[in-house]
């Protein structure tokens, strides 16, 4: 009986010392699954622009960090209830985002693109290279006016919770039948198997996609930015959290200054996708 | 607690709990057709279809539903012969590809439910109307049937149960019952205690309504 005692007395005492050291770890969620903003190589290690970029930062803060896994659509959840301080998974900055949580400045940009299967009706759409939805210029009201008639009563594939989403809820390109997936893997296969007529997502995440599985993924239509999509991807942190802001604010200052940001995006894009 | 939150989101998710009251009954009328034909399988003395109706069970009750649900909705999906085949028609719809993976879980359940109530029957019974004069026909619809039924109402009660709760897996392939209306919300309030308890007392309600109606049955039914 006393050794059993002493067993859970000693478990629950490293238990506590373990959580007093993690302690002063600043912890960055990030989902692991959205390619090549973060994802896993085979050995099941974070890899990624925004897991190379998390450490750097950490350097220029010149404090000790941990990067946590966490699905996307729990995302903003568990930063709220401290399962970890700092959210790097390619979240976009956006109003309502912004209701819940604070975000740095932009570190990087990103243009979403819809993306068909080679052959589609809706490939080749004629709209513009690109538009921004901030303040919509007579040529994307057109693009959209474009987009509404070419998707109406199709199936268009999203993640959960993300911008794209938000802007197919949004009625800017009218009643399309939205499908959401839990993660943007699920959304390419379900592309490739012709469940859904179109995917709309990062542009970089489809021709990550395209590339590794070589199925023949195209992109469609404008790319995307601006409005329901934001403002360039941020760190996302806890609202009563200004003192993490700072820290994250002036080591994004530095990172860019010195060409740290540019150099990392340039390595995991393929283009420099910093901002 | 947002108790405003609460009260907006409960039309909405009331809403999708038909859908989850469509994949629940769906699902286990086409379960415990498949359940009943393969308890009789599983008594049948031909070697052959016993060992089928065994095997179909041990594959079902083995794995966990979600990777069932994955396998029927994405892993047949990647399979391009198979998409070529008139079966993509029903199998490319995410409600299909829900209702078949419930079908068959429920299923497996069902027919060992039903084995062992065929098995526990007192053999009396059977003599008594043999001895009758009844026909092996009329004894295995009036005796054997009715008996089996009574005796397997409490783990099917369960069963009902174990499935309505297994039914927030279709959320996993896009489509929106209760559990995906629910986390569809809370994507946009990021509120997820909230709306997980909205949604959670939703399906505790459903359970009191199936647990009272079980016993209800069973009183009805039963032999004292």
């Amino acid at each position: 009986m006393n050794i059993f005692k002493k067993t859970i007395f000693s478990v629950l005492f490293s238990l506590l010392v373990m959580g007093s050291v993690h302690a002063d770890k600043i912890r960055i969620g990030t989902e692991g699954a959205y390619p090549p903003w973060n994802s896993k190589d085979e050995s099941g290690k974070l890899i990624g622009f925004e897991v190379e970029l998390a450490w750097t930062l950490c350097r220029y803060i010149g404090q000790q960090c941990v990067i946590v896994e966490q699905d996307w659509d729990g995302m903003i959840p568990a930063l709220i209830m401290r399962k970890f301080d700092a959210i790097m998974a390619g979240m976009s900055i956006t109003a309502e985002r912004q209701k819940a949580i604070s975000f740095s400045q932009g570190y990087a940009d990103e243009v979403a693109s819809l993306a068909v299967m080679k052959g589609s009706s809706l490939e080749g759409l004629d709209t513009p290279a690109g538009i921004n939805l901030t303040k919509p210029n007579a040529a994307a009201k057109k693009a959209l006016k474009t987009l509404t008639a070419a998707l109406a009563g199709k199936t268009v594939c999203v993640q959960t919770a993300t911008i794209h989403q938000n802007f197919l809820d949004s009625g800017d390109v009218g009643k399309v039948n939205v499908r959401t997936y839990k993660t943007q893997d699920e959304v390419n296969l379900d592309l490739a198997s012709g469940r859904c007529d179109a995917a709309l997502a990062a542009a970089v995440a489809f021709s990550d996609y395209a590339e590794k599985s070589g199925k023949p993924v195209v992109l469609t239509g404008p790319t995307f930015s601006g409005g329901a999509f934001g403002n360039g991807v941020g760190v996302g942190i806890r609202k009563d959290d200004t003192e993490l802001l700072n820290k994250f604010n002036a080591a994004i200052n530095k990172a860019r200054k010195n060409g740290d940001i540019s150099r990392i995006a340039t390595k995991w894009f393929g283009f420099d996708a910093s901002m | 607690m947002d108790f405003e939150l609460m009260a907006n989101s409960l039309p909405k998710l009331l809403g999708a709990t038909v859908i989850t009251l469509k994949l629940l009954s769906v699902s286990l009328i086409i379960g415990l057709f498949i359940g009943l034909v393969f308890a009789i399988l599983r008594l049948n003395k031909n070697i052959f279809l016993n060992k089928f109706a065994y095997g179909y069970s041990y594959v079902f009750r083995g794995t966990p539903l979600l990777v069932q649900i994955f396998i029927i909705y994405f892993g047949l999906g990647q399979i391009e012969y198979f998409r070529s085949t008139f079966l993509w028609v029903i199998f490319k719809e995410p409600y299909w590809c829900a209702i078949i993976a419930f079908a068959l879980n429920t299923g497996a359940y069902t027919s060992e439910i039903l084995r062992s109530a065929f098995q526990t029957i007192n053999p009396g019974f059977i003599e008594a109307g043999k001895s009758l004069g009844i026909s092996n026909k009329i004894i295995f619809y009036k005796i054997q049937i009715p008996i089996a039924i009574r005796q397997s109402l409490p783990a099917y009660g369960n069963e009902i149960i174990l499935m309505m709760k297994g039914t927030s897996l279709a959320s996993t392939v896009t489509l929106m019952d209760l559990t995906g209306v629910a986390k569809y919300i809370i994507s946009t309030t990021f509120k997820p205690i909230e709306i997980f308890v909205v949604a959670g007392s939703i399906y505790l309600f459903m359970t009191f309504i199936i647990h009272n109606f079980i016993k209800f049955l069973e009183k009805k039914y039963s032999v004292s």
